[in-house]
């Protein structure tokens, strides 16, 4: 469980870090009327929708920090196999990469009211994301394909179930892709719109994020490196 | 203390109304039905829990009246008896406490309780109703699925949770159950940022962290670690879908079951535990937490005090947050882990109790030369803290590695989860209801109904479980249906046992006149006006009663005060609300 672990200590952190700045250690009961409490440091500035975007990107956070932590305890086992890694999933990586990079360039384009080129970074965003998914089917194809199949080990389970989760939260976020690139059609520019063409940019940086953990994991880089650690540490 | 001149006072512009987007509902049904009001929402998501816990407290008849009087009735076979004690412990857990604290309480006061018009994503907490909703008709439907629902008890142990031997486990139960558990987390999810960003983000002005009453911060803190933890939950779940359904073996070791070889082989049942109870343990906090809220707001109302202690009593809160997230493995203390782990585990158990106990202190130094009035709520408040105090001494017991071992799986053990989390926060929901029923409809509560539904219930719920701790040290063990011929059993043990059912079919049958009484109230009760119980904080200070759409009139309410200027030396009444100004030159107090 080391990972979430880790994990729930970087969220105690930034949870501290926050906490500190709330005046926790003030009297609440000493102090009567507005101008005291009116202290502005309680507002965050920051978009409702926004701080909703980080508490659940937090959420999913977790849920793949627990599959990994999950991943690690099952491979200590003794029947544990990993399959050889599709060499597919990079050109994947590549083509996640660069929808991220197309989402990016949407908000650029929408910061500067560049209506034509935000809508055409945000349809490429998805496209690229589709291409994205259908080229982890076709890994999934080329795997058990080769005989990888989901029950023959648990790694290939893993396998499956994380490339799939991944998989099912981008499906997720295309559908709010695709009603933010709706809306600019229907709706005028504004800072709602940007808005939202920026927290699609966010989520979708994140699951790229996710992905190259995921893949990293898959890989067995991930337990490469804590070998290392290990070795230094003995 | 830093005073306010008068004049500063008025110079206070009113709370700019900005133009929120308030969803309007245009129909019956967007206004009753798929309502975006989170007062709505907060009834919704009451009614449907306690339907549901209504058939948890029914299966624990049957229980009961298994083991009073073994024998007795043909149809609770073993098998039926495991299922029933499986979605008994579920719904408990799951599907009534957590769903009425977060879901029930939560929806209704925190916007409330902040001065927020409604939660900040109305379209969401739609949603996260209506798929708690589909999560308890799935698990409902185990019920009359082939098979049956899962018998694999409550905490879902594989292998035996998905093996032919136990009830469900081959059919359709269990995928039901798991099936049901994904979409309430999905559901839950969905909620649960409401609840977290509208305290981050939407509270008045003027209403700092640390005004904020702290009903609110401990459904707060509750939601922020229902967040993180319900993930293990949802993992563990999927990991045994696949196992169940695609023949995975991430959770199952190799098995020979009727002497046949199962295709399973080298999974872990223990890897499954420790997701579990990475969920487990923070879930009976996630219960405890808003009610340790919720009692420590009745207790300063209906003791006209300040509560004792408020700094500390956050602080707690949050430590207890975070620090239940380490304490997991307690529950595995029987799985062969290294005496190490153990350890560690026991002491960071052990040290929970610290904070704990700082609240219990705090409680009861506020009730300290209080104005006590026993009033509904307040009786509620007391028999938890009594209560909350029992289970968490048993409690200190079992955390104890050489203590646990012998005790685990035993009757003691039962005896103590129902008190700490069975009993006490039950206490606090009914203390809750009787203090908010007012808001909520505009009546009372019926008195004698309610003196009634409390002593019933109070003393009926010792009566219940004080004997089941001497059952448990006598050894006899949880999850039997019947005990048979056992030596080492002593007769008592039997009658006790016929007791304790007799007093479980009184307290069930208190409960239907508690029933009896929201719905008579609602029509009958006494008027209870806008603030019955002279209460601080803002939900009593709406314009109506009970609020309407919006919460507020046109301005949001400014706050000048923390949530408990309870007999204020000088004032002239013995509360001020949290929004009132105050008169002018109000002799300070500490
Ligand atoms: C009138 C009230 C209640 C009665 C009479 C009652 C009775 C029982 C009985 C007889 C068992 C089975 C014991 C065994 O054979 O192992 C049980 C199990 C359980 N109960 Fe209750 N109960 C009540 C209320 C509650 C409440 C409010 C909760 C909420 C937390 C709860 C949670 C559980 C859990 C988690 C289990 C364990 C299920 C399992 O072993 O898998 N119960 N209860
Ligand atoms: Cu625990």
């Amino acid at each position: 469980m080391s990972v979430i672990l880790v994990f729930l200590l970087v969220i105690a952190g930034i949870a501290g870090w926050w906490l500190s700045q709330q005046r926790l250690m003030s009297k609440p009961w000493l102090e009567h009327g507005p101008d005291v409490a009116f202290a502005q440091e309680d507002v965050t500035g920051m978009p409702t929708a926004k701080i909703g975007l980080g508490v659940f990107l937090a959420v999913v956070g977790a849920l793949f920090a627990l599959f990994a932590s999950a991943y690690f305890m099952r491979m200590e086992l003794s029947d544990w196999q990993a399959p050889p890694v599709p060499r597919l999933l990079w050109l994947n990586t590549g083509i996640l990469f660069l929808s991220s990079v197309a989402l990016h360039c949407a908000v650029l384009a929408s910061r500067n009211d560049e209506i034509r080129t935000t809508r055409l970074a945000l349809i490429t965003g998805g496209l690229t994301a589709l291409a994205f998914l259908a080229g982890q089917l076709l890994a999934w194809r080329e795997l058990a394909a080769a005989g990888y199949f989901v029950d023959s080990n648990p790694a290939n389970g893993f396998f499956y179930l994380l490339t799939g989760m991944h998989g099912l939260h981008i499906l997720g976020g295309l559908v709010a892709l695709a009603l933010t690139t709706y809306r600019t059609w229907t709706k005028p520019l504004d800072g709602r719109l940007k808005l939202g063409v920026e927290l699609c940019a966010m989520y979708w940086h994140f699951l790229l994020f996710i992905w190259v953990a995921v893949l990293v994991l898959l890989a067995g880089w991930a337990s490469d490196f804590i070998d290392i650690c290990r070795q230094l540490l003995s | 203390m830093v005073d306010v001149t008068p004049g500063s006072r008025d110079a206070v512009p009113p709370a700019e109304v900005p133009d929120v987007e308030l969803y309007h509902p245009h129909s019956w049904w967007t206004t009753y039905v798929f309502s975006q009001d989170a007062k709505v929402i907060a009834i919704q998501y009451a009614g449907t829990a306690m339907a549901i816990g209504f058939v948890a407290l029914v299966l624990s008849w049957l229980m009961r009246l298994q083991l009073g009087f073994p024998g007795t009735f043909d149809f609770i076979t073993p098998e039926a008896y495991y299922q029933f004690i499986t979605m008994h412990g579920m719904i408990m857990v799951v599907y009534l406490l957590t769903a009425l604290f977060l879901g029930g309480f939560g929806n209704y006061l925190i916007p409330l309780m902040v001065g927020a018009r409604d939660m900040v994503f109305p379209y969401a907490n739609m949603l996260s109703y209506w798929i708690y909703l589909l999560a308890v008709l799935v698990l409902v439907a185990s019920f009359f699925a082939p098979g049956g629902p899962t018998g694999a008890g409550w905490t879902l142990y594989p292998p035996q949770a998905i093996l032919s031997g136990t009830p469900g486990g081959q059919d359709w139960g269990i995928l039901l159950m798991l099936f049901s558990l994904i979409l309430f987390i999905i559901g839950f999810t969905m909620g649960g940022l409401n609840y977290v960003v509208t305290v981050l983000q939407a509270r008045a002005r003027g209403m700092t962290l640390m005004r904020l009453p702290l009903t609110v911060w401990g459904i707060f803190t509750a939601t922020v670690m229902a967040l993180l933890a319900f993930p293990a939950l949802f993992v563990a779940c999927v990991m045994m879908l696949f196992d169940r359904l695609l023949g995975t073996s991430f959770f199952m070791p190799a098995l020979v079951e009727m002497g046949e070889q199962l295709s399973y082989g080298g999974g872990s049942p223990i890897l499954f535990q420790h997701l579990f109870w990475f969920f487990g343990h923070p879930e009976v906090y996630i219960v405890a937490l808003p009610a340790f809220g919720i009692v420590s707001d009745l207790i300063s109302t209906h003791a006209r005090k300040n509560i004792f202690g408020y700094r500390m009593m956050v602080w707690a809160i949050v430590a207890i947050g975070a620090l239940s997230f380490i304490v997991w493995a307690h529950h595995m203390y029987v799985s062969g882990m290294h005496p190490y782990f153990g350890f560690f585990f026991a002491t960071t158990t052990l040290i929970i109790a610290v904070p704990t106990a700082i609240k219990v202190y705090n409680w009861v130094l506020t009730l300290w030369r209080g104005d006590i009035h026993l009033s509904l709520p307040m009786l509620f408040a007391l028999a938890f803290i009594v209560t909350f105090v029992n289970g968490g001494l048993t409690g200190l017991f079992l955390g104890n590695v050489v203590v646990d071992v012998p005790l685990s799986d035993t009757m003691f053990v039962v005896a103590h989860f129902h008190m700490v989390m069975g009993v006490a926060p039950i206490m606090v929901i009914f203390g809750a209801i009787y203090h908010w029923y007012p808001k909520i409809t505009g009546r009372m509560l019926n008195d004698a109904m309610g003196h009634f539904h409390f002593w019933v219930t109070f003393i009926g719920a010792y009566a219940i479980f004080f004997p089941m701790h001497y059952v448990g040290l006598v050894g006899v063990p949880r999850r039997y249906p019947e005990l048979g011929e056992t030596a080492f059993i002593p007769d008592s043990v039997h009658d006790l046992n016929a007791f304790i059912t007799v007093a479980a079919l009184i307290v069930g049958f208190a409960q239907m006149v508690f029933l009896f009484n929201l719905f008579w109230s609602l029509r009958y009760g006494k008027e209870a006006g806008g603030n019955p119980w002279r209460a601080t904080t803002l939900e009593w200070q709406t314009p109506q009663t009970p609020p309407a759409h919006g919460n507020w009139g046109k301005e949001l309410p400014v706050v000048y005060r923390w949530a408990y200027d309870y007999s204020v030396p000088g004032a002239p009444q013995d509360f001020i609300a949290q929004n009132d100004p105050g008169p002018p030159n109000l002799p300070r107090h500490a």
